[in-house]
């Protein structure tokens, strides 16, 4: 089950941290970044049901056709 | 020197069917005797079914062309006869490894299991695989087999007429009449078999051109697959080196989309390449060369009326993962027994749809896997390519990334699960052998299993009691006790006591049993020859 309630302890600080991680990339480097953080954390969590509600949480009302 | 492939192996010689009257009738003909032709052929004369084999060439493939063989052919290829041999020549590897730019991604061993009769995969040149199938095809025909191989025989008009197919063969002295009750067509992608009778080919198309050179080479490196992401000799592309017999090695690079073919080609042009990969000081010659472009994609099915399409004619797919050839020899492994059995009538016509249906299977499996081989290889948007590159860059720090790098995907064996011929499982015994499961290999204190097994219908016990031989349906059942050893406790029983499985003469499992029933033996025999 894909949590969508809030879960992170201190979420300023996370997003100042995923910004931080930008800090200075050209889009190409920044676009690896994201890639390489996405695939991290799916092999975190690993679990194919939750994987899938994510993605299909994450595909916004637009993009769907 | 002479290569082999510039040798007329099966020259044209004029047939008494030129000369008659009137068509002459053959219960078989098979058109293309490239790997799958030649297979198709052997396994028919071996069973005493009359056989023609008509090729519009009159030698072995022109280049090494596929070049990896997996376990499941060689067991294949075994029961036809001519597998040790091969084995014996093919270059045997087990590691492969791949790089991003000059770094080392990641390298993988297939870790083959033990208590196998071959090994999980050869490299061996296909004109040296289609030399070795035409010395076995001349071996049965010494021994009398009904088998006849027709070069420079090209078919140029086919009619299905209900009962049979009409063929208009062209050869060097004029063109005649043939008819075949079955067609089998092993004409390869561009099968002029299926073009003649209007079917479709349907699926997807990659622009990437790859450039193949087979270089002779005395080099050092180790016998291993060695897979490149766009490495400093090739950048943005990827390459491919792999060993064959004979100081042979295959060399393989994605050249782009838009290529001008002629200058590729150009031995100048190649020998820069080859350069920038080996090094100035590496001696090599260039054997052959070639661009490919490919496609995966299949017929909607493998059968239609008289004619049966197997091989790279009704499906074609990616190089990555060897599975071209490999499936072939699979679909005239299953298609074969099940033709007999019609031919001698006793079983229906409609058996031979249960071909199309289990190796249409078989392609899907394979259509899939080398489709995702060839998106993270040649990706196709700018975020395709952006996580291919995440994949490989993780690849050198993680482990958790390996399963995810895909250079090919390689055969595996394929099982029919939900086939229709399948019959009841006993699901307390190991899943690798259930029903649709070909055999798995095993020591059994007496010989290997898979040489004591196929060509005809088997009852195997272990730690039970069946009959020597049964009959159903007028066909025959034969018995063969298996003592429990290791090899065959692991991969038959499992945690249970007994077990009885039935087995099709292509070595694929039908049904199994923790105990012996006569009746519902029978009941799966009826089921395995589509009488259910």
């Amino acid at each position: 089950m894909l949590n969508t309630t809030p879960n992170l302890a201190n979420p300023d600080d996370f997003y100042a941290s995923l910004l931080n991680a930008h800090e200075g990339l050209s889009k190409a480097e920044s676009d690896a970044l994201n890639a390489r953080l996405i695939l991290l954390l799916a092999n975190h969590i690993g679990d194919e049901t939750v994987l899938s509600a994510a993605l299909g949480a994450a595909i916004s009302r637009k993009e769907t056709p | 020197m002479t290569k082999i492939f510039d040798t007329p192996l099966y020259a044209y010689e004029r047939s008494d069917d030129q000369d008659s009257p009137i068509p002459v009738r053959h219960p078989v003909i098979v058109v293309g005797a490239g790997p799958i032709g030649l297979a198709a052929a052997i396994d028919l004369a071996q069973q005493d079914i009359p056989v023609v084999v008509l090729d519009d060439n009159d030698r072995v493939s022109f280049g090494s062309r596929a070049i990896c063989f997996a376990k499941r052919p060689l067991e294949i290829l075994d029961r036809l006869g001519c597998g040790e041999p091969m084995v014996e020549k093919g270059v045997l590897w087990d590691t492969g490894r791949v790089f991003l730019d000059e770094e080392e991604a990641y390298s993988f061993n297939l870790l083959p299991e033990s208590g196998h009769k071959n090994p999980a995969f050869i490299n061996l040149q296909q004109y040296t695989f289609e030399e070795y199938l035409l010395n076995r095809l001349r071996a049965l025909q010494a021994q009398g087999k009904p088998l006849d191989l027709r070069g420079k025989n090209k078919v140029t008009a086919l009619a299905d007429n209900g009962d049979h197919v009409r063929l208009e063969v062209d050869t060097p002295e004029g063109t005649y009449l043939l008819e075949a009750d079955w067609l089998i067509a092993c004409d390869g992608a561009n099968s002029p078999t299926r073009r003649m009778l209007g079917h479709d080919f349907k699926g997807r198309v990659f622009e990437d051109n790859f450039l193949i050179a087979d270089v002779i080479m005395k080099v050092d490196y180790p016998t291993e697959r060695w897979f490149w992401f766009d490495p400093p000799f090739n950048r943005g592309q990827s390459a491919l080196l792999h060993k064959q017999p004979d100081n042979v090695w295959r060399i393989d690079f994605q050249i782009g989309q838009d290529i001008n073919r002629e200058e590729e080609l150009k031995p100048e042009n190649i020998s820069r390449r080859l350069k920038a990969m080996l090094g100035d000081d590496v001696e090599f010659e260039l054997e052959w060369s070639s661009i490919y472009t490919f496609q995966c994609r299949r017929m909607d099915r493998f059968r239609f009326g008289r004619t049966l399409f197997a091989g790279d004619s009704a499906h074609q797919v990616s190089p990555f993962g060897a599975r071209g050839a490999n499936s072939g020899l699979q679909d005239t492994d299953n298609l074969i027994w099940k033709l007999k059995l019609v031919i001698e009538g006793k079983a229906d016509e409609s058996l031979l749809d249960s071909y199309s249906d289990e190796r249409v299977y078989g392609a899907d499996e394979n259509i899939l896997n080398s489709t995702r081989s060839t998106d993270f290889i040649t990706p196709k948007s700018e975020i395709s390519r952006i996580f291919r590159d995440a994949v490989l860059t993780l690849a050198q720090k993680f482990d958790f990334a390996h399963p995810l790098v895909n250079s090919g995907r390689l055969s595996v064996p394929c099982t029919y699960d939900g086939s229709a011929l399948n019959g009841p499982d006993s699901n307390q015994l190991p899943h690798d052998t259930r029903p649709g499961a070909p055999l798995k290999d095993a020591d059994t204190g007496n010989g290997w299993l898979l040489d004591q097994t196929g060509n005809r219908f088997q009852l195997l016990a272990i730690n039970a009691t069946v009959p020597n031989q049964l009959e159903a349906e007028g066909i025959r059942i034969e018995g063969l006790t298996l003592a429990a050893s290791a090899d065959i406790k692991a991969r038959y029983l499992g945690e249970e006591a007994s077990a009885v499985y039935l087995v099709r003469p292509d070595q694929h499992v039908v049904a199994r049993w923790l105990v012996y029933d006569e009746n519902a033996v029978k009941t799966a025999l009826r089921h395995a020859i589509g009488k259910a």
